[in-house]
């Protein structure tokens, strides 16, 4: 089994079809939505964790692409400027999944982009405007 | 057995000088013992980098051809108004003015990106900023408007005047209501989701020092990078609060006001910062050296996290109604482990000062210590201790009776 953390780019003519429920019932995939901002008729944003086999997840991503959805790790949307990071720890209490967690040792914030949710939560709380999530 | 700031001095120009930092300095004497130490500890650096509202610079631009004054009319740095109630062409630009046509809170929560600290910190960073003036005119100052370019190098004196900075402990903040609020202790989740905190320790400054027995008026610092003395006791300074048996306060106690030169300081640590909600402040590094004068001086700084205790403050009624009283009492090295227990509720906790930057800088400062480019200070007088009277008063409002 694999796991993928997408986001998903809908162009105006496909915000109107049944796509997800295609994904679970033709290719047996389990899909998580984390967020979701469709706009009827002009585009759609969605965030998904889609779980299954290998083979049935690519498949199921190739079919995504081919209706003319973009589809891109969810990783590239999330940004942890460590420049701009003071380590302060501020947006560790609020992060759901715990993707921004402390070395208790040293205190050191570090962001594990992979358990990210991109939830938005730590945008407003980081005082030196060092998260950013690109939509 | 006894030391002076001169006989440190001298070590300190022989590069025989022994510095340790306030985290240093726990295990060294844990091994070695607090008479074997105090002999061989000359100093210990200790370090702080939060945001500090109460600060801002002073500047003198330079005059210009024809004359302009300032003082009286009105100027802003990147559009962030200073204040010019001065001579010509001397202004003051705090770190928590705004923009005038930021929308503050109008759209709730507002964003606060953009103020005066932030030009300080692109200031320092050798940046241009836009200075916009106009003034009335008089016969000797004649000019009326100025738009130019301006950056540090520009500018006679550049002077960071810091009036309240790195308290001596601070309250721990959560919101028992049941909405989101917005504060300077950063954004509480309601029903006490979270609590944060803002304070570096054990290797906080005042926090070594407890009772003011060697920070005083002219004690030099690191200060933004750069080198900086503390001119006095900061606004609200507290001394008389509860403490510890070994004098540790209990809650926000003491404060130091602080001035540097700003050419000589870097953005690294000045930073602008944004407090959704709530406005913009400065986060300023501060690193305190104590010379460890005898025995008495040494003892405190050992101080560990475990050993300094704070209170807990609900900031959604309590703090704003100006309500006494505390939810509880938490040490620091269980608000660093990551969650506290307030009424028998765990509460997941967030620093809003950095330890790994307070460490940074007391290193920096062993380091220029044992380079022998920093030498101690002999305070032309303490800051107002414990009995000094010295009391934090809230305002008395006597209402204006209209005629």
């Amino acid at each position: 089994m694999q796991k993928k953390r997408v986001v998903l780019n809908y162009p105006p003519h496909i915000v109107e079809q049944p796509v997800i429920s295609k994904l679970v019932k033709d290719f047996d995939l389990t899909v998580n939505i984390l967020r979701a901002h469709v706009t009827p008729r002009e585009e759609g944003r969605l965030v998904l964790e889609i779980t299954g086999k290998r083979q049935t997840l690519e498949a199921g991503i190739n079919y995504l692409r081919e209706l003319g959805i973009e589809v891109q790790p969810l990783a590239q949307d999330v940004r942890w400027y460590e420049d701009r990071c003071t380590h302060c720890t501020a947006c560790i209490s609020i992060c759901p999944p715990k993707a921004l967690d402390v070395n208790r040792k040293t205190m050191e914030v570090f962001f594990k982009r992979e358990k990210c949710i991109a939830c938005g939560l730590c945008i407003p709380v980081c005082p030196y405007h060092a998260m950013e999530i690109l939509f | 057995m006894s030391k002076t700031i001169e006989e440190i001095n001298e070590k300190i120009r022989q590069g025989k000088a022994l510095v340790l930092t306030a985290e240093e300095i726990i295990d060294y004497v844990a091994e070695k013992g607090v008479k074997k130490a105090t002999q061989e500890v000359d100093v210990v650096t200790t370090g702080t980098f939060g945001p500090m509202c109460s600060s801002g610079a002073y500047f003198n631009i330079g005059h210009t051809k024809p004359r302009i004054k300032l003082g009286g009319g009105k100027a802003y740095l990147n559009d962030v108004p200073v204040y010019v109630g001065l001579a010509a062409v001397d202004f003051f630009l705090g770190a928590a003015a705004l923009p005038e046509d930021d929308p503050r809170n109008k759209i709730y929560p507002g964003k606060f990106s953009y103020g005066g600290a932030y030009v300080i910190e692109e200031l320092v960073a050798g940046k241009d900023v836009r200075l916009t003036a106009t003034a009335y005119g008089t016969d000797c100052y004649p000019r009326k408007t100025l738009e130019t370019y301006i950056s540090l190098k520009d500018m006679n004196e550049a002077v960071l005047f810091n009036i309240r900075n790195a308290y001596q402990n601070y309250n721990v903040a959560v919101n028992l209501s049941d909405r989101v609020i917005y504060t300077y202790m950063g954004v509480l989740q309601p029903r006490m989701g979270n609590a944060t905190y803002c304070s570096a320790g054990q290797l906080s400054p005042l926090l070594n020092d407890p009772y003011y027995k060697t920070i005083g008026i002219g004690t030099r610092i690191f200060l933004g990078g750069g080198i900086g003395y503390i001119v006095g006791n900061g606004t609200q300074h507290n001394p008389d609060v509860k403490r510890t048996d070994e004098g540790v306060p209990k809650m926000p106690a003491g404060t130091l006001a602080v001035k540097g030169d700003l050419k000589m300081m870097s953005p690294r640590w000045l930073r602008g910062t944004s407090f959704t909600g709530y406005g913009v402040t400065l986060t300023v590094g501060i690193g305190v050296p104590i010379p460890i004068l005898n025995e008495e001086i040494l003892r405190y700084t050992l101080v560990k996290d475990e050993e300094i205790w704070t209170q807990v403050v609900d900031y959604s009624e309590a703090y704003p109604q100006f309500i006494p009283g505390s939810l509880g009492e938490v040490n620091y090295h269980q608000l660093k482990s990551g969650k506290i227990i307030i009424q028998g509720k765990e509460v997941p906790t967030s620093g809003l000062s950095s330890y790994v930057r307070a460490k940074e800088i007391a290193q920096i400062l062993k380091g220029w210590i044992e380079a022998g480019k920093f030498f101690l200070t002999k305070p032309v007088e303490l800051l107002p201790s414990v009995d000094s009277g010295v009391v934090f008063k809230p305002l008395k409002e006597r209402p204006i009776r209209k005629k």
